[in-house]
């Protein structure tokens, strides 16, 4: 059956109208200079953290591969800066979790590896082999090394190729502002995907929101030399809540729901952030891995709000003081946008691979109110875009019914946040819905 | 960093709505009712109104105290049961009895069972219940609209229009035109048709309550009187019918919370409401069909949960594999 681009975004449940907040939309990214010291943790994905190949002493150059891993979910590690790893230690990541982390004090001159050359590309293999070197993971915030997510198993058979550019997040606009400023090299990547993998139909999927970026994609997508045979497409989509969430996307591009457990490739699918692929066509071109990220730098706390590139591994609070620093002390930082981000406890954690934001609340806007009774309004069930009942759910966990909560699907549930969002009673469902999930873990473990 | 960080679970944005936001709509979308009330039933309905809601308040305060709980008046539901009391009492009900209900409403059927969320049947409902089985003829002691401006207050009890109907006097049941306006009798807010609709539409146009119920529960009955041969328009009008299915039957804590269970929910209330209306003893149905739906919601919810995301499916590939 021939496959055809639809004309409009299929339906998906449940959603929010969140504030869209995108102050740094219009803005021209800044490139920070090299700080003085960056520290690289060795787990910017998931999967198995990598091991140093350098040691404390060994100078290194940008571009340079500074840890690996043999694991097959996993993605190596480079330098950022050029100098001397002068450290090794143990660093907090935002989930909590330690793990060790090379620092490396900065020269200054940011000289180049001499590894970084362009990747020779001739077989799907080579291809594979030349994302996995690059670094790249999933830059959209969950961090899923590309290479994994590339190498689809040959049984599965793709069709669409997702670009995920919604970002429906408040605030964000670092994959914004890579649709406009490096446009062409989005394509690149789409065209280097495409070919690879044999996909004809390409969906870049943006939030209406975002007419510019539409326009952009779409004048270069209908470029005859750029696309011939019209494989690429600009879907606008609705600006709801959770959009871009990849499940959400899939329905929404294909009118096709990912089985529970499963992956999109199980639906035909594969789905890459907007700037994974502009980072991978730049990779291609020059062989430069990933080493410097671009992040939304906003929130009531922060004085001057813009999109920064920066060498990853590099402080927040340096990031925060390229930005002007602090308006007002800060209440909250959040890694990542304010409905699905993580609030960290210090401001001296490094930016890694798959942050996209830093978000910095003032202790108006951080403060939360305290819960009451929950009314059953049952807003947080018509909000829910994986159908489930947090109600129900936040009930079952707090009385640590394991079964029920199977029953009621907790695992399918996806921490959007939509459902606490929503609730005029405060109530706290996404981190009881947190617990649940770790009561089943749990449980899974004892048996 | 010298100041300490807020850590919490996400989400950190909150949509800003809250309970006390949403009883305050609902309060706003009963003014029009209370306006008309006191307008066809006197000074006397606002006297009763005020009654019902300072002791549903003042229930609530004293319960939550007792009970060693934290005070939740502001939340505004007190009120919102206090109002819907006050609407669902004739005008002639003496003041004892109205407080009465507010005790049975607040601390018997809402704070016994802990309080806001947790009631398994409507507040104000069951509190008519309980005061037409106490006082069934001070319960059903109407008086015809304007009657504080008849020269002979004494003489001016009359039959609700349902009663004129079970009584077999349908000669006497007031025109269309009056029973929409409210110029009949009947309790105090469910009389004016337009007030209560232009209440509803305010709700859904909040995004307070859907739609489902209502228009299910009204279609239900407007179905059923067609097939039986009834006066339709005469069936949606009388009783407490609009009062119930608009505010009543979308209270929140005690209709199901998925879509489907909502339209299995209202369709219910419209059957029951319809038998009570033909083949009951009583007149009027709305509060029993109601309540008794009231209590079927768990086992709605048990039935009518919404397929999650991606389960029908998986189903289906299976079959075609």
């Amino acid at each position: 059956m021939e496959l055809t681009f639809p004309e409009k975004p299929f339906h998906s449940h449940g959603g929010a109208h969140v504030p869209h907040r995108k102050n740094t939309a219009q803005m021209e990214s800044a490139v920070m200079p090299p700080p003085a010291q960056v520290m690289i943790p060795m787990q910017q994905h998931l999967g198995a953290p990598c091991v140093p190949t350098v040691k404390v002493g060994d100078l290194v150059q940008v571009g340079q591969k500074i840890a690996d891993s043999t694991a097959f979910v996993s993605a190596p590690i480079h330098a950022s800066v050029s100098g001397k790893v002068s450290a090794v230690k143990q660093v907090m990541l935002s989930g909590g979790q330690y793990v060790d982390a090379l620092v490396i004090d900065s020269d200054g001159e940011m000289t180049v590896s001499p590894e970084v050359k362009p990747p020779e590309v001739n077989t799907k293999e080579d291809f594979i082999q030349a994302v996995r070197e690059s670094g790249l993971v999933g830059l959209g915030g969950a961090g899923f090394p590309a290479h994994v997510k590339l190498n689809v198993p040959e049984d599965k058979n793709i069709d669409t190729l997702i670009i995920n550019a919604a970002e429906c997040e408040p605030y964000i606009t670092a994959d914004h502002r890579e649709a406009i400023e490096n446009s062409w090299a989005v394509l690149s990547g789409v065209y280097a995907v495409k070919e690879m993998l044999g996909i004809d139909r390409m969906i870049i999927a943006v939030e209406n929101n975002k007419p510019d970026v539409i326009e952009t994609l779409n004048k270069i997508a209908y470029d005859d030399k750029r696309d011939p045979e019209n494989h690429v497409r600009v879907l606008p989509l609705q600006a709801s809540y959770p959009q871009g969430a990849e499940k959400v996307l899939i329905k929404s591009c294909t009118d096709r729901e990912v089985p529970m457990g499963k992956l999109p490739a199980d639906v035909g699918c594969v789905v890459m952030n907007i700037t994974s692929v502009a980072f991978l066509a730049d990779y291609l071109k020059t062989g430069m891995p990933l080493v410097k990220k671009r992040v939304t730098i906003d929130g009531s706390a922060v004085q001057y709000p813009k999109n920064v590139i920066v060498p990853i591994g590099t402080p927040i609070e340096e990031v925060i003081r390229f930005c002007g620093g602090y308006k007002v002390p800060p209440k909250k930082i959040l890694m990542g946008g304010p409905m699905m981000g993580i609030a960290i406890t210090d401001d001296s954690l490094p930016i890694i691979k798959q942050n996209n934001g830093i978000i910095c609340l003032d202790e108006k806007e951080a403060r939360s109110l305290e819960p009451t009774a929950c009314i059953r309004c049952g807003r947080c069930v018509s909000g829910c875009p994986m159908r489930l009942v947090p109600t129900m759910l936040e009930k079952y966990a707090e009385k640590k019914m394991v079964e029920e909560l199977q029953e009621y699907s907790i695992m399918d549930c996806m921490e959007c946040g939509t459902c606490a969002y929503n609730c005029p009673a405060g109530r706290p469902l996404v981190q009881a819905i947190r617990l649940g999930k770790a009561l089943i873990r749990n449980a899974g473990g004892k048996k | 960093m010298d100041t300490k960080l807020i850590v919490s679970s996400s989400p950190h944005l909150k949509s800003g709505a809250t309970t006390q936001k949403i009883m305050l709509d609902v309060i706003i979308a009963l003014v029009p009712a209370a306006i008309a009330s006191c307008f066809i039933f006197g000074l006397q309905a606002l006297l009763l109104i005020l009654t019902c809601v300072v002791s549903c308040v003042l229930c609530e305060f004293l319960s939550r105290k007792v009970m060693k709980r934290d005070n939740t008046i502001l939340d505004l539901s007190a009120v919102v049961t206090g109002l819907l009391l006050a609407f669902n009492l004739p005008v002639t009900i003496s003041p004892v009895i109205a407080v009465f209900g507010s005790v049975v409403a607040i601390v018997v059927v809402k704070q016994m069972f802990g309080g806001i969320g947790q009631n398994f049947v409507n507040p104000a409902l069951t509190a008519r219940i309980v005061l037409m089985a106490s006082f069934p003829a001070k319960m059903s002691n109407w008086v015809v609209p304007f009657w504080y401006r008849s020269a002979h207050p004494d003489a001016v009890t009359t039959a609700s229009p349902l009663g004129l109907l079970k009584q077999g006097a349908a000669d006497q049941i007031p025109s269309h035109l009056d029973m929409l306006l409210g110029a009949r009798a009947g309790c105090l807010g469910e009389t004016c048709a337009v007030a209560l609709i232009l209440g509803g539409i305010y709700l859904v146009a909040r995004k307070v309550i859907s739609p489902v119920i209502p228009l299910c529960y009204l279609g239900t009955v407007s179905v059923f009187s067609l097939l039986a041969g009834r006066d339709v328009i005469l069936d949606l009008l009388s009783g407490g019918l609009l009062l119930g299915a608009i505010f009543m039957a979308t209270d929140y804590t005690t209709s199901p919370i998925h879509f489907k269970g909502r339209i299995v929910f209202a369709v219910g209330c419209g059957i029951l409401t319809m038998l009570i209306r033909m083949f009951g003893s009583l007149p009027e149905g709305v509060s029993f069909s109601i309540i008794i739906m009231n209590i079927l919601v768990p086992l709605i919810e048990r039935v009518t949960r919404p397929r999650p995301f991606g389960v029908k499916k998986e189903k289906k590939e299976g079959a075609q594999g």
